[in-house]
């Protein structure tokens, strides 16, 4: 167990600089609990890997990370054989016979594990952290599975590994394409939101500490004001900061129609979003 | 399992709640939930709603229906507020400072007495009902806007740049107050009439199961919301197929380059992929306004399909048909303006105003007859009630014939068709018809029956 209560969970990622809404606490308490994986939704730039890496660093475990694409397979994920060195060994033994070369090139000398098998050997505490499992295709989801409920994978050649230790294990998803239902019930699941308010004004003030308190209060209306648009991307949490720090590097102290105007790029990604907040924003330029 | 008993009873049939609502919840899941229930305790409500929404859901949509059946079954409290009723001045006095405050706490507080003071109809002592419409009529919250304004205004200087966002965050602030005003009526409802009737018919379905022909302007409105995820979701689902549809033949160069690493023994072959034929689309959809919140979505959702298919063309039909395909383009950046626009833009009527299937499937047949290849699948939406004209079908016939394939999506229930003046059954011997209710059944269907 790594935490004792729910308080427990939002100090302890507190200190780490990840501040959790009630809803990320407690579903990472559960996760932990429960013994289950995490599966992590939301729009980008909310915090989805950086859950992974605060609770890696709270349990001082190590962080495996999976980065999913398309196209990624077995061989990238769970584990290969090292053929070139399988060949080299197989010329350098010439004179013995066919059942010792066998047994010896299939031994963990020439295994080469990838992210999910590394995540399950030894004994030290891991975090397993699959990133944008939705981009991976259908079949890496059937691989995940055994992964997932019995914490084990089967090599053939060796037998099956199983978990001494169970990594604590967070997947996260974009969304961009339905996880298969087989994989959601293996996992909690946690949507993270855009924060409200108070929660926003306090990571600002946390990641960028030389804001003045009013001007980040500013910052997170209008943030939240645009949220409320409907627009082609809205900002996310990323960007706040993001535009927290161009303010902070600007020396601007109030926000006012100039300054918005000229940092609008920081916030919003496409030109048509800009026209629309800003004649939202200010009346009296357009 | 050491859950108080009544727990896991409770549990039980908020599950059963949930499944009456689409949401596909196994054993194992009411099993964790319970556990969950276990290491939060029972202590605090919403740690144990963020522990249950955590076990129990899959998605995020599912959330919308989880809150408000969560609260019916773990509910803030039994009966009235401990105050008395307040009169209606003190009520909006005290509810414009916790709006000024933006104080959710005593927000929630304010809409249970405000329920219990003007909600309750039915004779007076033990009323019949509580309705949060009546509340709001009496109580009128939006009236309060300028009133908080001003006194926001007044606390704060009211000068700076977030000055202008202020009306904004009040109304929005208001309109949390009115969901709040809702769920506590619904509270007090389902302790009147049982927690399982009211959780299964009080509580709005997931936008994609509401049925096109019966959704209100703002389910419509949150439906096209939902069209962006959607196509995104089918154009991987297309991609995947069309991957899975690429069985070629061996790749030499790359299947000896692959063997390098094995030695030179080619150990996977490498089949050479095929080249993708993108298909083309023709989309006839009646858009009379019996059907246009079911054809309006269908557009905008092959709209955002269209760089899955070389060419997509879109006709738009009342009893004459006009090609829309332009309008939709610029209808991507406003969704809600489209029928609309193409009501106004497109010529759509002859002489009378409801809609003529003969003519403008002949019409069609006859005007953009070209449009219709051996590449081309075409899409026809539509309820085919032909308000007792010719139905034409020596047009659909001839459509048919040209094109690769012709579906037709019906909005209808299928057990409507065929009654009245529906010409569904003549129009279903001739092309394949489905029917298509809800956003779930057209996500379904589309990633079915769009051509690879």
């Amino acid at each position: 167990m790594l935490f004792t209560s729910v308080d427990d969970v939002s100090r302890r990622l507190a200190e780490t600089g990840y501040l959790p809404s009630p809803a990320v606490a407690t579903t990472v308490f559960l996760a932990d609990r429960l013994g289950k994986p995490l599966l992590v939704e939301g729009p980008a730039g909310v915090g989805k890997t950086e859950l992974a890496k605060a609770v890696a660093q709270v349990a001082q475990a190590r962080l495996v990370r999976l980065q999913c694409y398309e196209g990624v397979d077995e061989s990238r994920a769970l584990y290969e054989w090292n053929h070139a060195k399988q060949l080299l060994r197989i010329s350098a033994g010439r004179d013995e016979t066919w059942d010792e070369a066998r047994t010896d090139i299939f031994s963990e000398e020439f295994l080469l594990p990838r992210p999910l098998l590394t995540a399950i050997r030894g004994d030290d505490a891991k975090v397993l952290l699959i990133d944008e499992t939705d981009k991976a295709d259908v079949e890496v989801e059937g691989l995940l599975l055994e992964v997932l409920s019995d914490f084990q994978v089967t090599v053939p050649e060796l037998g099956t590994v199983t978990a001494t230790r169970r990594p604590f294990v967070v997947l996260t998803s974009n969304a961009s394409r339905e996880l298969s239902e087989a994989l959601r019930r293996r996992c909690l699941f946690l949507h993270i939101g855009f924060p409200d308010e108070e929660l926003e004004r306090r990571i600002v003030r946390l990641k960028v500490p030389g804001l003045d308190e009013a001007l980040a209060e500013s910052v997170v209306r209008v943030v939240g004001a645009l949220r409320a648009m409907d627009l082609r991307k809205v900002p996310s949490v990323a960007e706040t900061i993001d535009w927290a720090r161009t303010l902070l590097a600007l020396g601007a102290d109030t926000l006012d129609e100039t300054v918005v105007r000229d940092t609008l790029g920081v916030l919003l990604k496409h030109q048509d979003d800009i026209l629309k907040a800003a004649a939202k924003l200010d009346p009296g330029a357009l | 399992m050491t859950t108080p008993t009544g727990v896991a009873e409770r549990l039980a049939s908020l599950v059963g709640a949930l499944r009456a609502h689409g949401v596909r919840i196994g054993t194992g899941e009411t099993v964790d939930a319970a556990r969950a229930v276990e290491a939060l305790g029972l202590a605090d409500r919403e740690l144990l709603r963020e522990g249950l929404a955590a076990t129990l859901l899959h998605g995020t949509a599912q959330r919308p229906v989880f809150d408000p059946v969560f609260d019916l079954y773990f509910p803030r409290g039994v009966g009235g507020p401990d105050t008395a009723s307040a009169d209606r001045d003190d009520l909006r006095e005290r509810l414009a400072a916790a709006l000024a405050a933006n104080d959710r706490a005593s927000l929630g507080r304010l809409a249970a007495e405000a329920v219990d003071g003007f909600g309750g109809y039915g004779a007076s002592s033990a009323s019949d009902g509580w309705s949060s419409h009546q509340t709001l009529d009496r109580l009128r919250p939006q009236t309060l806007l300028a009133r908080v304004r001003d006194d926001v205004r007044a606390r704060d200087g009211g000068s700076g740049f977030t000055d202008r966002l202020l009306e904004d965050e009040i109304r929005r602030r208001i309109e949390a107050f009115r969901r709040m005003v809702a769920a506590e009526a619904r509270r007090r409802v389902a302790e009147r009439r049982g927690r399982d009737e009211i959780a299964r018919r009080a509580v709005a379905p997931t936008a994609d199961r509401v049925d096109f022909l019966f959704a209100g302007k703002d389910r419509l409105a949150e439906l096209r919301r939902t069209v962006q995820p959607l196509a995104r979701t089918l154009a991987t689902r297309l991609a995947a197929r069309r991957r899975r549809a690429s069985r070629g033949t061996i790749d030499l160069r790359r299947t000896l380059r692959g063997s390098l690493s094995t030695g030179g023994v080619p150990m996977r072959p490498v089949l050479r992929r095929r080249r993708p034929a993108r298909p083309e689309l023709v989309l006839l959809c009646d858009v009379s306004g019996s059907v246009s919140g079911f054809s309006d979505f269908t557009m905008l959702l092959v709209q955002a399909l269209h760089d899955q298919f070389s060419k997509v063309r879109v006709f738009a039909f009342v009893n004459r048909v006009d090609e829309v395909t332009g309008l939709l383009e610029h209808g991507a950046a406003d969704p809600e303006g489209l029928g609309a626009r193409i009501r106004a833009q497109a010529t759509l009527t002859g002489w009378h105003g409801s809609s003529d299937y003969g003519v403008a499937l002949g019409e069609f047949a006859e005007r953009y007859g070209d449009a219709v290849g051996p590449r081309t699948t075409v899409f026809v939406l539509g309820d085919a009630r032909t308000n007792q004209s010719d139905p034409n079908l020596a047009a659909v016939r001839q459509i048919a014939e040209r094109a690769r394939r012709v579906y037709w999506l019906n909005p209808e229930a299928d057990t409507q068709w065929g009654t009245g003046d529906s010409a569904a059954p003549a129009y279903a011997e001739l092309v394949e018809m489905h029917e298509c209710r809800t956003a779930r059944q057209l996500g379904a269907l589309v990633g079915r029956l769009l051509p690879i």
